[in-house]
């Protein structure tokens, strides 16, 4: 098992450090899969991340000027990592000028995944610094763990505003509820709304274009569908925050899909990256919870209990 | 005392205070005739920092009637007197620092735009003169640099690392964050940077080796000698001698005195390559055959074979350890702000060697790194005389 790349463009280094840093802003853990084509960094449907998943692809030819890969075997020529994104972005961040940088799996005292950059310096001696970050080498038999997930049986599909607009709002009704509503239709139009005992807020944006699917078969629930029905998921406020506040990636298309009271499907595309997160719907029970008024009440007579 | 510090020399003084700040929570101060002197030590007693302003830096300088007095002060009361560093700079034009020994009280006056004035009374503490026994010029190794230099060698670091290993060889210096435990090894980030000795203005190398020191205390430094621009020199030698870094300018001298982890513990924390580094520094292992991880796999491989049904050994600890990993982070988002501030209380590494304190007698010609052989017991200052009684 044998991986090295090397990197000499700092526009691609910037690149790639901005899908690193995104990637980082979403999530602590993340496995990183290599293939002879393809780099990807995967979050699978796990309950300790409140069932959010992440799949972003890039193909290394647009990054890396070499790119070496052995793998398991010849059948299986793949490695797949887990590792912390934060630690990568980091070792990342300190090479920003580099005159070259180096992405090489080594055995130190444990796998890890060797940052190393050639830094300018002020004399004719480049500076060196190596990162090791360790990973965890996942074995062969927990691959198919690692699937890309297909498009779901999305009710509406719809391309989303500019993400910092979307991110404003978002950002304001943070502070009103831990709950969003996203929901949109066939007709362009989109709807964030926030509803609690005290306040109901909602921003409408229309005209956003519904993107056409080739594939028929994802477009079953959705063909039926009345253009002004709405389709709506209820999700936390809070990982729809963190995809956009973790943008550093301009993506030049942006869209959402939408599976009625089930789970929002996001993709952003950009040239050489795509990015797909899924957000479920928020379970029933916590928005019992959530709702019963109980707490504001308790609350309210600590203080006037002697 | 009354001096009067005019224009660029109250951030100057500042930033001093700011630096310092860093490291102790008392500021002992001391007039002299010759010079002011500020210091501080941390509560552990393992990093000491000085700050010497001769009378030239002030506009006008008079010390004590009392060629003996020193002081002390909580060093937070001083820093809120300057506290924020760049509005300093537009809006105060002089600061006079006055000494009230009858009264203990030490005032700093700051004379600013627009004929305002800003008066704060400090009181003081007598106490017993601080003193570190460190001598420069015995170190082996000195090593001088632009302060960027070594501000960008830190950066490399994230502020979560608390010490640092500096090795030398004759051309190259190299700095690696030191990880404490076999267990945390695992888990951590290794950064290593490696610096060709072209980069420094001098570069003396007489005892090749390592030694490892905190890096709080010489970010402390750093941002004194980022914002004057004046070199740093580096001086240290043997593991468990201490790092002595050191600014000179005709009108200041400021020396920080770290413990450096002694040698013995040097050698527990030993790892496979950890001596890679200094021998062969100026080496990336760069062949792709190297790289490999084929034992790692063949373990794996072998395991999913074997395995079938039963259950397969390598694999469930992989697993545990994920869910670990898990669990820590999640705690750790939770307890983040309670640690940090049970960090800060806490006095760093036990491992480091106290740096021997003198309490002694001020003699006529106080210099600063004058090593005292003549005198065998080295207290530290007497509010702490029993606590360390032991070093």
């Amino acid at each position: 098992m044998k991986f090295r790349a090397k990197m000499v463009d700092v526009g691609c280094l910037n690149h790639f450090t901005r899908v690193v840093n995104t990637i980082s802003k979403l999530t602590k853990t993340c496995t990183l899969r290599l293939t002879t084509d393809n780099l990807f960094f995967m979050l699978s449907d796990k309950v300790a991340n409140g069932g959010v998943s992440m799949w972003c692809e890039l193909s290394q030819a647009n990054f890396f000027d070499e790119f070496q890969l052995e793998g398991v075997s010849a059948e299986a020529n793949e490695i797949y990592l887990e590792l912390q994104p934060e630690y990568m972005s980091r070792a990342l961040k300190t090479a920003q000028n580099a005159k070259s940088l180096k992405i090489k799996l080594t055995k130190k005292h444990c796998p890890c995944l060797t940052v190393a950059a050639e830094l300018p310096s002020v004399s004719s001696v480049s500076r060196l610094v190596t990162h090791d970050i360790p990973v965890d080498v996942i074995p062969r038999r927990l691959w198919q763990d690692f699937k890309e997930p297909s498009v779901p049986d999305f009710d509406v599909s719809i391309y989303l505003p500019p993400l910092k607009t979307m991110k404003n709002v978002v950002d304001r009704m943070k502070n009103l509820s831990n709950q969003l509503v996203v929901e949109a239709n066939r007709n362009g139009e989109m709807n964030l709304k926030i509803e609690t005992d005290l306040v109901s807020v909602s921003t409408h944006f229309k005209d956003l274009g519904n993107p056409t699917w080739s594939d028929d078969a994802s477009q079953g629930q959705s063909q039926g569908r009345a253009p002004e029905a709405m389709a709506h998921a209820r999700v936390d406020i809070k990982k729809l925050q963190q995809l956009l506040a973790g943008q550093q990636v301009n993506p030049s298309k942006a869209m959402c899909n939408i599976v009625n009271k089930r789970m929002l499907h996001f993709i952003l595309l950009h040239e050489d990256v795509s990015l797909q997160y899924f957000i479920p719907q928020w379970p029933e029970k916590r928005i019992l919870g959530y709702k019963t008024p109980e707490k504001h009440l308790n609350s309210g007579s600590v203080g006037r209990k002697p | 005392m009354d001096c009067m510090v005019t224009g660029g020399h109250v951030k100057v003084l500042a930033t001093a205070i700011h630096s310092l700040s860093r490291i102790g929570e008392d500021l002992y101060l001391q007039p002299q005739e010759d010079e002011l002197a500020l210091r501080t030590v941390n509560s552990s007693h393992s990093a000491y920092a000085c700050f010497l302003f001769s009378p030239p830096f002030f506009q006008q300088y008079s010390s004590c009637k009392s060629p003996t007095f020193h002081c002390k002060m909580a060093i937070k009361c001083v820093q809120a007197v300057f506290r924020s560093l760049s509005s300093l700079e537009k809006m105060v034009e002089r600061c006079r620092i006055q000494l009230n020994s009858e009264k203990s009280r030490l005032t700093f006056t700051l004379h600013c735009k627009h004929g305002l004035l800003k008066t704060h009374n400090l009181s003081i503490q007598d106490c017993e003169s601080l003193q570190a026994v460190f001598n420069k010029e015995s170190c082996a190794n000195v090593l001088r640099a632009q302060p960027r230099l070594l501000v960008e060698t830190v950066l490399h670091f994230p502020t979560s690392v608390e010490e640092v290993s500096v090795s030398v060889s004759s051309e190259r210096v190299c700095f690696r964050n030191h990880v404490e435990e076999e267990a945390e090894q695992s888990k951590a980030v290794l950064t290593e940077l490696s610096l060709s000795a072209k980069e420094f203005e001098q570069f003396t190398v007489g005892c090749p080796g390592r030694v490892t020191f905190c890096l709080k205390e010489m970010r402390g430094l750093l941002m004194f000698a980022e914002s004057s621009g004046l070199p740093v020199s580096l001086h240290f030698d043997e593991p468990g001698r201490p790092v002595i870094l050191s600014l000179t300018e005709s009108v200041l001298e400021v020396n920080f005195v770290l413990a450096t982890l002694s040698e013995d513990s040097h050698l527990c924390n030993h790892f496979n390559n950890s001596t890679e580094c200094h021998q062969n520094p100026a080496l990336l292992p760069d062949d792709f055959m190297n790289d490999d991880i084929d034992s790692y796999l063949i373990a794996m491989e072998t395991s999913e074979l074997a395995s079938g049904g039963s259950g397969c050994p390598p694999t469930l600890p992989r697993k545990a350890s994920m869910g670990q990993l898990r669990a820590r982070a999640s705690s750790e988002g939770e307890e983040e702000e309670e640690e940090e501030e049970e960090e800060m209380r806490r006095p760093p590494n036990e491992k480091f060697r106290s740096l021997f304190f003198g309490s002694m007698l001020p003699t006529s010609s106080q210099a600063t790194n004058q090593t005292l052989r003549t005198q065998e017991v080295l207290a530290s200052d007497s509010e702490n005389e029993e606590e360390d009684s032991s070093f």
